[in-house]
């Protein structure tokens, strides 16, 4: 059942809440995780607004991704990238992004590392294979 | 890097994205809706003008049919669906959808 | 399969695997990826599966009922699925959207979301197809 270790990339791009990719993309992250892979998943394009602090869907009455989110790392997907250029376009300051978990010893969260786009590239020209939501 | 994209350019900005982050070697192939950006004389024509410079720029010839589009940026290859699969046979694939 | 960086080397057979993320008729990804898969298996590839996912686990549905006058999409997926590929719906996202065994063409399975992981590691490529 274990996978290689192949290097898989999930990206997400589009903004969460208005459609249903965000939320599921971190079901494949949380499964994948599992699968022994090497993921790295990248929020980039209007999928770095899934990072947006404070969301808050009980009015929309909706259930929302935002505590899957916060397990990430509990779900060892450690390798979360956000692009730069994306957060800086839509106004989002880089040290106030989501944590998608907490350190186990200093109880300091963990956020997602911002990567200049061209970083972002290399990364994936090194994938085995890409999902793309 | 194949670097495929589905959108009009006038509809969203997945080609100009797609096109921030394609490096040298990488090729674009524009499919469904995608396809309206390879027309000449377009306000968005320059988007595939300037990456034709630096990169095979591919056109699903089944889609620009169905649009009935014609009078194509130069050197933007028209490709069948075999051909997409002979560039997925030489290199990995991102969908800019 | 010999892998040289990111390429395969040409002339070879590929495994693919293809992932479509959007129900049929309401989007073209449906048709794109089944035009994909045609001209794949003509050139001697192999399909290691199809995952369906997100609303892509509509095209799986029996009782889709077009126009006779045009292509019915579950059951030519159907008809793929009858001819070895294997056709994988997602439990998650079927559930969310109603779509269940009782409802399923032939030839086509719900499975869990590691089934994608399993396709995607036997597989040289992978291409998704959605919005």
């Amino acid at each position: 059942m274990a996978a290689t270790g192949k290097k898989i990339m999930v990206t997400v791009r589009k903004a969460p809440h208005g459609s249903i990719y965000v939320q599921e993309s971190i079901e494949v992250m949380f499964i994948f995780a599992t699968y022994d892979m090497d993921l790295s998943v990248v929020f980039m394009d209007d999928g770095v607004l899934a990072l947006q602090t404070g969301q808050d869907t009980k009015q929309l009455g909706t259930k929302g991704f935002m505590a899957s989110l916060g397990a990430l790392v509990d779900w060892e997907v450690t390798k979360v990238y956000v692009d730069r250029q994306s957060l800086k376009e839509r106004n989002i300051p880089e040290g106030s992004i989501q944590p998608i978990g907490k350190d186990d010893d200093s109880g300091a969260p963990i956020r997602p590392k911002v990567l200049d786009s061209i970083e972002i590239a290399t990364m994936m020209a090194t994938q085995h294979s890409i999902v793309s939501f | 890097m194949l670097h495929t994209v589905n959108k009009s350019p006038f509809q969203n900005s997945a080609l100009e994205n797609c096109l921030r982050m394609a490096r040298q070697g990488d090729v674009i192939l524009l499919l469904e809706d995608g396809v309206y950006a390879v027309t000449a004389g377009t306000a968005k024509s320059h988007l595939i003008e300037q990456a034709i410079k630096q990169h095979e720029v591919y056109a699903i010839g089944a889609d620009l049919k169905a649009r009935g589009l014609s009078g194509l940026i130069d050197k933007v290859r028209v490709a069948s669906y075999g051909d997409f699969v002979d560039l997925v046979e030489r290199h990995p694939v991102h969908a800019w959808l | 399969m010999t892998h040289t960086g990111d390429l395969l080397t040409t002339g070879e057979n590929m495994k693919l695997s293809v992932l479509v993320l959007e129900g049929p008729y309401n989007h073209e990804a449906s048709d794109s990826a089944y035009n994909f898969i045609q001209a794949a298996l003509d050139k001697g590839h192999a399909i290691r599966g199809i995952f369906f996912y997100d609303d892509g686990v509509y095209n799986a549905t029996k009782l889709m009922d077009p126009p006779q006058d045009d292509r019915h999409i579950s059951k030519r997926w159907s008809e793929l699925g009858a001819r070895g590929i294997d056709m994988i719906v997602c439990v998650a996202a079927a559930k969310r959207r109603g779509i269940t065994d009782e409802v399923l063409v032939p030839n086509i399975r719900i499975s869990g979301l590691g089934q994608l992981a399993t396709l995607i590691d036997e597989s040289d490529r992978l291409v998704t197809f959605g919005d």
